[in-house]
């Protein structure tokens, strides 16, 4: 009874907080500094459409690096705990077959899904979208695969390996970066072509690329590792 | 518009914690901070929000020229990104250990977890 009324209190407390920052907000009318800035700027210096996107690959690339890591060391530190004194258990149970529609369905959406990740981590500098979500889509596709049949495994090889090249690729344009551009992970090693085209914004969509292929990777070996702890 | 997103935001924080603070059974208390971590997102989306603007992506709509007078904020959107990414790390850790957990000890209620407690 007393936590509860401790929990109402705190909240309470929270509550009063987010309300008189709600009555107190004014919204800008103006953009800031930084955003004046990334505005004016992008177009000419990246050459991305995309603002957002020059913006977690260039400007603030070297968070994105902290952000991938993160996201590898997740998916590593899940393998290790699930892993650990994991015993490959027998079968114990007959599954049963998933449904001739969730069959069909799978065969027919898990290439379109694929095709609809690499569009929007290839388009990532010029539409909404880039490299986490479309290795999120890919990584859906992975899920569809195992819904379908929850004893498939994935190549956890094959995973490494393009989870490994693509963040050596990260890293390798960055410090190329540093040596024909103006610092570490500088998009300007590459040309920015024409404004708007598919191969412009210097060296963003392939760093884009790479880190959806790395995202996806890394979103598959999760489940492939939750997955495999089913002792089904 | 922005007034409704945020209050939406801190409502769903407020939710979160709430059940977050109340629950016991651990999966009920990941479900918890993933409800709070999505009105986080949602409070900054809207924080990034400018009325009559449009989204921060350059095209024939918004030329490179006009883009500061007609784009809102690219910022919040760039973080949220990073929040998003991250906070799907934080679930899946979580809900890794909800499963070891279950598996040594065999049970989901927080409560009857004693080892630290004296």
């Amino acid at each position: 009874m007393i936590r509860r009324f401790a929990v109402f209190l705190l909240l309470l407390a929270l509550g009063s907080i987010f309300v008189n920052l709600l009555m107190g907000y004014v919204p800008d009318s103006e953009l800031n500094l930084t955003a004046r800035y990334y505005a004016e700027h992008t177009a000419q210096d990246i050459g991305a459409a995309n603002i957002v996107t020059a913006i977690v690959i260039t400007y603030r690339g070297l968070d994105t690096l902290g952000e991938v890591t993160v996201l590898f060391l997740t998916a590593t530190i899940i393998g290790m705990v699930l892993s650990q004194g994991q015993k490959h258990r027998a079968l114990q149970r007959q599954l049963p077959p998933s449904g001739e529609l969730l069959t069909t369905g799978s065969r027919l959406l898990v290439p379109l899904i694929l095709l609809l990740g690499a569009y929007v981590f290839l388009n990532g500098h010029l539409t909404p979208g880039g490299g986490f979500q479309g290795g999120a889509i890919i990584a859906s596709a992975a899920l569809l695969l195992l819904l379908t049949d929850p004893l498939r495994r994935f190549s956890h090889r094959l995973i490494s390996v393009v989870e490994s090249v693509s963040g050596l690729v990260f890293v390798a344009s960055g410090v190329l970066g540093i040596l024909y551009a103006g610092g570490f992970l500088d998009s300007r090693i590459l040309s920015t072509g024409t404004f708007g085209a598919l191969f412009s914004a210097g060296v963003i969509p392939v760093i884009y690329s790479f880190v959806g292929l790395k995202v996806g990777a890394e979103f598959t070996s999760m489940l492939t590792n939750l997955a495999e702890t089913e002792q089904s | 518009m922005d007034w409704i997103a945020m209050g939406t935001g801190f409502t769903l924080i407020l939710m979160g914690l709430y059940g977050a603070l109340t629950n016991r059974n651990i999966l009920r208390i990941i479900v918890s901070f993933t409800v709070a971590d999505t009105g986080v997102n949602l409070v900054l989306v809207a924080v990034g929000y400018m009325h009559g603007r449009t989204a921060p992506i350059l095209d024939e709509a918004v030329s490179a020229a006009q883009a500061v007078t007609r784009i809102i904020d690219p910022v919040p959107q760039a973080l949220v990104l990073t929040a998003i990414v991250i906070g799907l790390g934080v679930t899946a850790l979580m809900l890794t250990y909800a499963y070891k957990l279950y598996e040594v000890k065999g049970i989901l209620d927080i409560s009857k977890c004693k080892d630290l407690k004296w």
